[in-house]
C-alpha cells in the first residue's frame, strides 16, 4: 500500500502545482483586461479633464461653433454630440426594422437551406471592414445621394446615416435571431392552437418573448453606429455645423480623427476632452446594455 | 532535445549580435559614411523624402536615414529642439519659429482641381477665394453651368490647407462642403462630383480630375520655378541652429541640394529650388 500512497501523493503534488500555475496564469490574463481598461480610463480623465476646465464644461458641451486652429478660436462640440446622436438615431430607425425583419425571416420564416445562404451573407457582412463600406459609401452612395437630391455635394449626413444603417445590421441581425431562437416552442403552439395565424404568433407571442434580446440587439447597434469612424469620416463631409439631414456634419469620433494628426498643445487637448465624452457616451450605453441583458436573463 | 535548442538559440543570438555590430560598425558600406539620420516633420514632402532615401542609399548603403510624417509642426519643434536630425516643413516659418537653419529645398504648387466635365478652365484668385468663402456658390457666377459649387477643402491644421488658406488669404472664413484628411481623398472626392472644386498638391494629380489655371496662368514646374504660379508653398528642411550636422546628416543634405537629386525631386511631383 505504501509505493501506491507514494505515488498518489506525488502525483497530486504536481497535480496541485499545475492548477495553482493555472490559476495564476488565469488571474493574469483577466487582469490584462481590467489593466488596459483602468489605463484607458484613466488616461482619458487625466488628459482629457484639463482643457474642459479652461474652456468650461457647459460652454464646452453646448458651443455651437468649432474653430480650433483659428485666430479666435472657438471650442464648442454641440454640433459633434448632436450629429453624433442624429446619426445613432437615424441608423437604428432605418437599421433595425430592416435587421429585425432579417432576424424574424431567419429564425422563424425562411426553409433551412435559405436561411443558411442568407446567415452567410450576413456573416459576410459582418466582416466587412470599415474601411470598405467607407469606400463604396463615397464612391457609390455619395454620387447617388447628390443627383437624386439634386445637392452640391452628397456626403452629407443622410449619407453617413444610410452607410451606419447597413454597418449594423449584423449586430442586430444575430442577437435578436438568437433571440427569438430561443424562445419555447410550447408559447408559439399555444398560441396556433388558440387559432392564430403565424403571423399573429410572430409579432403577438415570439417577438415580445425575445424582446430583451432584441433590445440588446439594438443597444449594440447604438454602440456600433456612435462609435463608428472611418465609413463615417469618408461619407460626412466632415464639416463642423450644427447637423442637418441634407448638410455635412462632424460627429465626436470623426472631430477627433480629422485634427488629431496635426494636432498639438491645447487643440490636442481638446481633442482629448472630445475622447472623454465619447467614453461617457459609451459607458452610458453599455450600462443600458447590461441592463437590457440582465433583464433578458430574467424573462 | 532540449540541449540542442538551447544550443541553436545560442548560436542565433550569436549571430544577431554580431550582425547588429557589422551594421552599427558601418564595415558594411563602400565609402566609409554610415550612422542614422533622423527625419521629421511634413506629411506633404514624404513622397519626395522617401524617393530622395532611396536614391541616397544606393549610393551609401551605410546610412539609414528615417522618415516620421508627423506635420510641418511637429517637423519644425524637432529641428529646434534637436530631437531629429532634419526637420521638415512645408510652409514658411511663423513668427517665434526660430532656433533653426531652414533652407527651402523644393516649391510645391498646390493645383486647384475640378471635375473634368467641368466646362470652367480658369479662375482667378479673387475668384478662388469668394468660392471657398461662400460668396460664390454658382458655377454660372465663375462663367459655368448653372450648377452649385460643392467646396471641397482639407482639415483644419493641415500644412496644404494652412497655405491655401494663407496664400488666398481666407483664413477663418473658410465655408467647405466637405472636409477631408488627405489629398488622396481630395482628388477621390473631386473625381466622382461633377460640380465639386479642390485642391491639392500638383504631385498628386492625375488624369481622373481637371487642373483649372489660376489668373491665367497653368500650374506646371516652369511657373513654380519662376514664381509666377500664384499658389504655391515651399518645401524646407531645417536643422538645428548652432549644431553641427553629423557627417551623415550633412552629406543627406548636400545631396538633396544637388544637381544629382534634381529628377529625383521632380518625379516626385515638386520642383527642386538650388
Amino acid at each position: 500500500m505504501r509505493p501506491y500512497n507514494a505515488f498518489l501523493g506525488v502525483h497530486m503534488k504536481t497535480k496541485n502545482i499545475v492548477e495553482k500555475t493555472m490559476q495564476a496564469v488565469f488571474f493574469a490574463l483577466g487582469m490584462v483586461t481590467i489593466i488596459a481598461v483602468a489605463t484607458i480610463s484613466a488616461f482619458l480623465i487625466i488628459n482629457g479633464i484639463p482643457a474642459i476646465r479652461e474652456i468650461g464644461l457647459w460652454a464646452f458641451l453646448s458651443g455651437q461653433e468649432w474653430r480650433s486652429t483659428g485666430a479666435n478660436p472657438a471650442f464648442g462640440i454641440l454640433p459633434f454630440i448632436l450629429t453624433s446622436i442624429y446619426s445613432t438615431i437615424g441608423a437604428i430607425l432605418i437599421g433595425v426594422p430592416i435587421g429585425l425583419m432579417t432576424a424574424i425571416f431567419l429564425a422563424k420564416v425562411a426553409n433551412p437551406r435559405l436561411a443558411a445562404v442568407v446567415n452567410t451573407a450576413v456573416e459576410l457582412l459582418a466582416g466587412i471592414p470599415s474601411v470598405v463600406y467607407g469606400f463604396v459609401g463615397m464612391i457609390v452612395l455619395v454620387p447617388l445621394v447628390q443627383r437624386t437630391f439634386a445637392l452640391a455635394s452628397g456626403a452629407i449626413l443622410l449619407s453617413a446615416i444610410l452607410v451606419l444603417s447597413v454597418m449594423i445590421l449584423p449586430g442586430i441581425i444575430s442577437v435578436s435571431r438568437t433571440a427569438l431562437a430561443a424562445v419555447p416552442r410550447e408559447y408559439e403552439e399555444a398560441s396556433f392552437a388558440l387559432g392564430a395565424t403565424k403571423t399573429e404568433t410572430i409579432f403577438k407571442v415570439s417577438v415580445p418573448a425575445a424582446k430583451s434580446g432584441i433590445a440588446a440587439g439594438v443597444v449594440l447597434g447604438i454602440g456600433r453606429a456612435i462609435g463608428e469612424v472611418m465609413a463615417v469620416l469618408m461619407v460626412m463631409g466632415n464639416v463642423p455645423n450644427m447637423p442637418n439631414l441634407f448638410e455635412p456634419a462632424r460627429s465626436l469620433t470623426t472631430a477627433i480623427a480629422m485634427e488629431l494628426s496635426y494636432a498639438t498643445g491645447f487643440q490636442r487637448q481638446t481633442l482629448l476632452s472630445i475622447g472623454l465624452v465619447l467614453f461617457c457616451f459609451i459607458m452610458m450605453i453599455n450600462l443600458i446594455l447590461n441592463f437590457a441583458l440582465k433583464r433578458g436573463y430574467k424573462a | 532535445m532540449k540541449k540542442k535548442a538551447i544550443g541553436l538559440l545560442a548560436l542565433l543570438l550569436a549571430a544577431l549580435v554580431l550582425l547588429t555590430a557589422c551594421d552599427s560598425g558601418g564595415t558594411a558600406s563602400g565609402d566609409g559614411l554610415s550612422g542614422r539620420i533622423s527625419l521629421n516633420g511634413s506629411t506633404s514632402t514624404e513622397r519626395v523624402i522617401a524617393s530622395l532615401i532611396e536614391a541616397f542609399r544606393e549610393e551609401h548603403p551605410g546610412v539609414t536615414p528615417t522618415f516620421d510624417a508627423t506635420g510641418s509642426g511637429a517637423g519644425i519643434t524637432s529641428a529646434m529642439e534637436g530631437t531629429a536630425d532634419i526637420g521638415l516643413s512645408s510652409r514658411h516659418l511663423r513668427d517665434g519659429e526660430d532656433g533653426v537653419d531652414a533652407i527651402i529645398f523644393a516649391i510645391d504648387g498646390l493645383a486647384v482641381i475640378v471635375h473634368p466635365d467641368n466646362p470652367v478652365t480658369d479662375l482667378s484668385t479673387d475668384q478662388i477665394a469668394a468660392i471657398y468663402t461662400g460668396a460664390i456658390t454658382n458655377w454660372s457666377e465663375v462663367g459655368g453651368d448653372d450648377a452649385p459649387i460643392a467646396v471641397i477643402g482639407r482639415e483644419a491644421g493641415s500644412g496644404s490647407r494652412g497655405a491655401f488658406d494663407d496664400i488666398m488669404g481666407i483664413e477663418d472664413q473658410v465655408v467647405h462642403d466637405q472636409e477631408l484628411t488627405s489629398g488622396g481623398a481630395v482628388i477621390t472626392a473631386v473625381a466622382t462630383n461633377s460640380f465639386a472644386i479642390g485642391y491639392s498638391s500638383l504631385s498628386a494629380v492625375g488624369d481622373t480630375v481637371r487642373i483649372v489655371t489660376v489668373n491665367g496662368i497653368p500650374c506646371t514646374e516652369e511657373t513654380l520655378l519662376d514664381g509666377s504660379y500664384p499658389i504655391q508653398r515651399p518645401f524646407i528642411l531645417m536643422t538645428q541652429l548652432g549644431t553641427e550636422p553629423s557627417e551623415a546628416t550633412q552629406a543627406f543634405i548636400d545631396f538633396i541640394m544637388s544637381p544629382a537629386a534634381t529628377e529625383i525631386i521632380s518625379n516626385a511631383g515638386v520642383v527642386q529650388v538650388l
